[in-house]
């Protein structure tokens, strides 16, 4: 059997939770064994008709949900245990989990707890038709290099990296059985549990812009994000860095993208002053469109990007702004000294 | 309160990665520990200055990874230990064996940990999951992606907060506890002219020792696919601004 760990939000199986279940189902469709799914809810809800409904079209035959009075709010300990009861009482062939930071969790808690290898972030994984044997790739360095791997075990386990599947509901589907699995879990086991949780506004966020303007070295300070902001506002979008402007105090970390900051997906990524090292490249590849706005015509970002203005980032954005102020004349007031461009004062970047 | 930083040596270069027949070819690369490794040294410099106590530096690998060492040493922590396990790559399995062998030994020594950090993923392999081994191995809670660390006075357990899609999570555990931090979660100092020279003076400890094996073996790397485009060029300075607004008009987001 293979085992797709699925994560839920609310009931409802999420996107990358999708693209789980039919790299396992075609796992087990190779192998000639059954599709089981294990899930963990922590939502409080308890309708289990349109879980099971979703699930039997991606083709499960049978469903285990684990439930516990301790596992109610996340915990990486108990979920990690709970998880690995329910696969050592199983023996699958493999677990498929997605890359999230919580699955991945558990994954690692589950693997550590039964010293079986885990394969993290992969984009393709080969089953052999029986044996214990896989061949898979994987995603390193955050995405510039692929690695090939095999893996040999009892039990394989494997997440894969969000988006390198196409989800698609079976063609055929069987009759869904239901079951709770119960593990023997103890409080007294060392863990740490989730005591609080915020949820954040709307609002415009850096991994949800349809266009981002970042900054690196090149703005030269602090103060010259200012024109940058001032075109974030004017396209809607908001305003990211390069590490080094992170490094140097210029920009809040939650403004960096890349490798170790926020991946981007924006349709126009605006890039000044940031010459494209890999680590950043990263962060911004998965945009549709790059601009980028360089002194260097040599600087890696550059070459990659699908339109370039050579030039000090000092001289050309302020131009940009001015020009769009141009053509969009009347219900964009020009800010008064001091005061954004919004007309609300201390829009200033908080550092 | 005694706190082990794990830290890996890793190529520094924002180049295009090289290949060659065993991987990556790091002849001619420099190397440095990974942005998230550096708020980890940074954090536990801080708690122990705070709370008082030590912070030892773990590495494994090559005996030049004792470079890195140095820099956690001049940032401020007090000894280092290298592993050393040669140049290869370890598997993540066999990673978690060695560092929890190493922890064993140093806690014999010295007294328990309170607190082990790691990276929340290597640069280079990311296998996200030595923390996690390791903590399991040695019985202690652990959780990943942490931007924000808060130990209570009595020391007896820690907050901990992590962004997550929807927003922040806090999650609280008993000490001795294991974290994987990200960077964002401090600004890591640079080193002090006294720190460097403390650093020099240093000696790591090193040892070695044997690996044994886990189930997941790299075969080979290669480079993705990349879309190869030709770059437009709008022009040069503030005289491209017109054709600039074109594009943005073109691509509907003005
Ligand atoms: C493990 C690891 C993880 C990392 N993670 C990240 C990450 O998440 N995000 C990240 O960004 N970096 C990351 N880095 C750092 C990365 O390698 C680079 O050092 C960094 O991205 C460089 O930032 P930059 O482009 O702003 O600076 P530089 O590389 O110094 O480039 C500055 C650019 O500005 C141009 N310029 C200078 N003056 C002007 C001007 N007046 N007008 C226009 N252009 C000008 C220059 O021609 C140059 O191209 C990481 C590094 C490592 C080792």
């Amino acid at each position: 059997m293979v085992l797709a760990f699925v994560d839920l939000d609310a009931g409802s199986l999420t996107p990358s939770a999708t693209e789980t279940l039919t790299l396992a189902r075609e796992l087990a469709s190779t192998r000639g064994e059954p599709l089981r799914a294990m899930t963990f809810d922590d939502s409080g809800r308890h309708d289990d008709a349109p879980t099971a409904a979703e699930l039997t079209t991606y083709g499960v035959v049978r469903w285990f949900r684990v439930a516990h009075p301790l596992l109610d709010a996340y915990s990486p300990e108990l979920w990690g245990a709970a998880s690995a009861q329910l696969v050592r009482t199983l023996a699958p062939s493999a677990v498929v989990a997605s890359a999230g930071d919580r699955t991945t969790e558990v994954m690692a808690q589950t693997a550590a707890r039964l010293d079986l290898p885990l394969a993290a972030n992969c984009t393709t994984i080969t089953a052999t038709a029986s044996g214990d044997e896989w061949r898979l790739t994987r995603v390193r360095n955050g995405g510039m290099l692929l690695e090939d791997a095999e893996l040999v075990a009892s039990t394989a386990l494997f997440t894969v990296a969000a988006g390198a599947i196409e989800p698609a509901p079976a063609s055929v589907v069987g009759d869904l059985t239901t079951e709770t699995f119960s593990p023997v879990l103890d409080d007294t086991l060392p863990h740490a549990r989730v005591i609080e949780r915020t949820t954040r506004g709307d609002g415009v966020t850096l991994a949800s812009a349809r266009v981002v303007v970042s900054g690196g070295r090149g703005v030269g300070g602090a103060d010259g994000f200012a024109p940058l902001e001032e075109l974030a506002e004017l396209v809607g979008g908001a305003v990211g860095c390069s590490r080094v402007a992170t490094n140097n105090g210029w920009r809040p970390h939650r403004d960096q993208v890349g490798q170790t900051g926020t991946k981007v997906n924006p349709d126009l990524y605006i890039a000044c002053g940031i010459s494209g090292a890999t680590q950043h490249w990263v962060g911004c590849m998965g945009a549709k469109h790059i601009l980028a706005i360089n002194t260097d015509p040599d600087a890696p970002l550059v070459s990659r990007a699908t339109y370039a203005v050579i030039g000090d980032v000092g001289e050309v954005v302020p131009a940009v702004v001015a020009e769009i102020r141009r053509r969009t004349p009347s219900p964009l007031p020009l800010p008064a000294p001091g005061v954004g461009a919004d007309g609300h004062d201390g829009d200033r970047p908080d550092l | 309160m005694r706190i082990l930083v794990c830290v890996k040596r890793v190529p520094a270069s924002g180049g295009a990665p090289q290949l060659n027949a065993d991987g990556l070819d790091v002849r001619h690369l420099a190397f440095t520990v990974s942005p998230h490794e550096e708020c980890a040294i940074e954090e536990a410099v801080r708690l122990v200055a705070e709370h008082g106590g030590s912070v030892t530096v773990l590495t494994v690998g090559p005996v030049e990874a004792d470079e890195q060492l140095r820099y956690a040493i001049s940032m401020g922590a007090d000894d280092g230990v290298l592993v050393d396990t040669g140049t290869g790559e370890l598997d993540p399995q066999a990673t978690a064996a060695v560092i929890v062998d190493a922890v064993g030994d140093l806690e014999t020594a010295a007294g328990p940990f309170d607190l082990m950090f790691f990276g929340n993923e290597s640069p280079d392999a990311g296998h996200y999951q030595v923390g996690v081994r390791v903590a399991v191995a040695t019985g202690r809670p652990m959780v990943g992606g942490v931007k924000g660390i808060e130990v209570d006075p009595g020391l007896s357990r820690v907050r901990l907060r992590r962004d997550v899609p929807a927003g922040v999570e806090v999650y609280e555990t008993p000490l001795p506890a294991a974290v994987a931090v990200k960077e964002g979660l401090n600004l890591p100092r640079y080193p002090s002219m006294r720190g460097r020279l403390r650093a020099r003076k240093a000696s790591a400890t090193v040892v070695r020792a044997a690996v044994s094996a886990g189930g997941l073996r790299k075969v080979r790397l290669r480079l993705p696919e990349e879309k190869q485009s030709e770059t437009v060029l709008l022009g040069h300075g503030a005289a491209a601004a017109p054709a600039v607004v074109d594009v943005l008009q073109e691509l509907e987001v003005l």
